[in-house]
């Protein structure tokens, strides 16, 4: 769902979504040390998998974007990681397109970006039920930034599309609660089960 | 189970250089898009078709993924005949369809499953590893090249996890239905997905220090550039320039 195909934008907001894009790409990379790709290369590969799964929602069902989790666990990895999970996504399912690739990377790795900014200070010294509610916000907020995106890439690229655009805010509606009772559930999962993997612990560990 | 990122064709472009296949893939995709006109981007859609056709591309499979039937595409065609201003053709209630909209509609219909078709004809018969490396040597930098391999790698061994996770909850009696059980159920599941990939995360790492891993991979492969390549691509230049002189000069 928060892959645009191809053919939909017009070319300014493909440009620019690329131009960002590789941007933050660059930053991230520079971040990024070879010791933690295979870290990184598990998580975008369970970020993949995960989004495979369909999940009964309604009378439909809906894949997962999982975005919100990635940018609290990966932080500014999350950026190369989702972009890895768009190529092969789109190679293989044919998910999204090729020239929109920079657009849909932005769409969905600057909310997670934004997730790791705002809330993973947080998670440090959060209780068990903080935690479920620092990831529930997670969930929501990268379900619904993402579609708020998705709708602007839309509404930047013709009048004619707002329609569209908020009907697609309106279908992401349910989709947030379901990923924020989902990506809740992760975190208080990984709370109890391996504390060492929420970032903030390691302070506590090493 | 096979793995979810198995090639999905063995036709005419499985000898190909995969840098060939990204490149004209590149190409197309951005000449596609820029068309204006039904005529010629219904060429561009009939070309894709032949390139499926090319690469053997299983039909069922194709069906699956048309881009026609996927909640965006689905909102935008019904949305768009009403929404863009222009002479009206078909009236529905209050609502009037233009013809300017119905055009509209056509063509991203048409442009979006061009660029998929295309996307996976070029692409399906790839093996995950061999589009990393191409990427590599299309100048798509180190790090990122080497984070799709190891995580193609990752992919194959993870969707085999999940499925022993699923199976391990199917035995307990695991229905999936709307309702809040199920969604934690499964918050359950890839947060165990996560801890189990993370453990097998830090065992891979050591396994390649212990392997001398210094920071650095070599792309070995025998991805060759044959002049039948060189060929492939100067046939293609004229194809595109072709679609593009039909749209702004017909």
């Amino acid at each position: 769902m928060a892959h645009i195909p191809d053919g939909v934008l017009s070319a300014p907001v493909l440009v620019t979504g690329a131009l960002l894009s590789a941007g933050l790409l660059a930053v991230a990379l520079r971040r990024l040390d070879y010791a933690a790709l295979p870290q990184a290369a598990v998580l975008a590969a369970a970020f993949f998998v995960s989004s495979l799964i369909s999940i009964p929602l309604g009378l439909s069902s809906a894949h997962l974007l999982l975005n919100g989790l990635m940018g609290l666990l990966l932080g500014w990895t999350a950026v190369p990681a989702l972009f890895v999970a768009l190529v092969l996504q789109a190679a293989f399912f044919g998910y999204g397109g090729v020239v929109v690739l920079g657009v849909n990377t932005l769409n969905i790795a600057l909310p997670a970006l934004l997730c790791a900014a705002a809330l993973r200070p947080l998670l440090g010294r959060a209780g068990p039920k903080a935690v479920f509610g620092i990831g529930a916000a997670a969930g929501a907020a990268g379900v619904l930034l993402t579609a708020a995106l998705v709708a602007l890439s839309l509404g930047l690229s013709g009048e004619s599309f707002w329609p569209a655009a908020k009907a697609v805010l309106v279908i992401y509606v349910p989709l947030a609660l379901v990923e924020a009772l989902v990506t809740g559930t992760v975190l208080s999962f990984l709370k109890r089960v391996a504390p060492e993997m929420l970032p903030g612990a390691e302070a506590r560990h090493a | 189970m096979p793995s979810p990122l198995a090639p999905s064709a063995q036709g005419t472009f499985a000898r190909r250089d995969p840098r060939l296949l990204i490149l004209a893939l590149v190409l197309f995709a951005l000449v596609t898009v820029s068309l204006e006109r039904i005529g010629a981007t219904g060429l561009a859609l009939a070309l894709a078709v032949l390139v499926v056709f090319a690469a053997g591309l299983p039909p069922r499979l194709l069906l699956r993924r048309l881009a026609l039937l996927e909640g965006l595409m689905l909102a935008l065609l019904l949305t768009l005949p009403f929404t863009v201003p222009g002479a009206p053709v078909l009236a529905l209630g209050p609502f009037a369809a233009s013809a300017e909209g119905l055009h509209k509609a056509a063509l991203i219909a048409l442009k979006a499953n061009a660029v998929v078709l295309a996307m996976l004809g070029l692409l399906g018969g790839l093996e995950a590893p061999a589009l990393g490396h191409a990427l590599g040597r299309l100048g798509l930098p180190d790090k990122l090249v080497h984070l799709l391999l190891l995580t193609v790698r990752q992919i194959a061994r993870l969707d085999d996890e999940l499925g022993r996770l699923r199976r391990a909850m199917r035995a307990r009696a695991f229905v999936p239905r709307s309702n809040r059980h199920t969604w934690a159920s499964y918050g359950n599941l890839i947060g165990m997905l996560l801890v189990r990939s993370l453990e097998r995360a830090r065992r891979v790492e050591a396994a390649m220090r212990c392997r001398g891993f210094h920071g650095r991979f070599y792309l070995l492969d025998s991805q060759r550039w044959r002049g039948a390549d060189t060929a492939w691509l100067l046939a293609l230049l004229p194809l595109c320039a072709g679609l593009v002189a039909l749209d702004r000069l017909a």
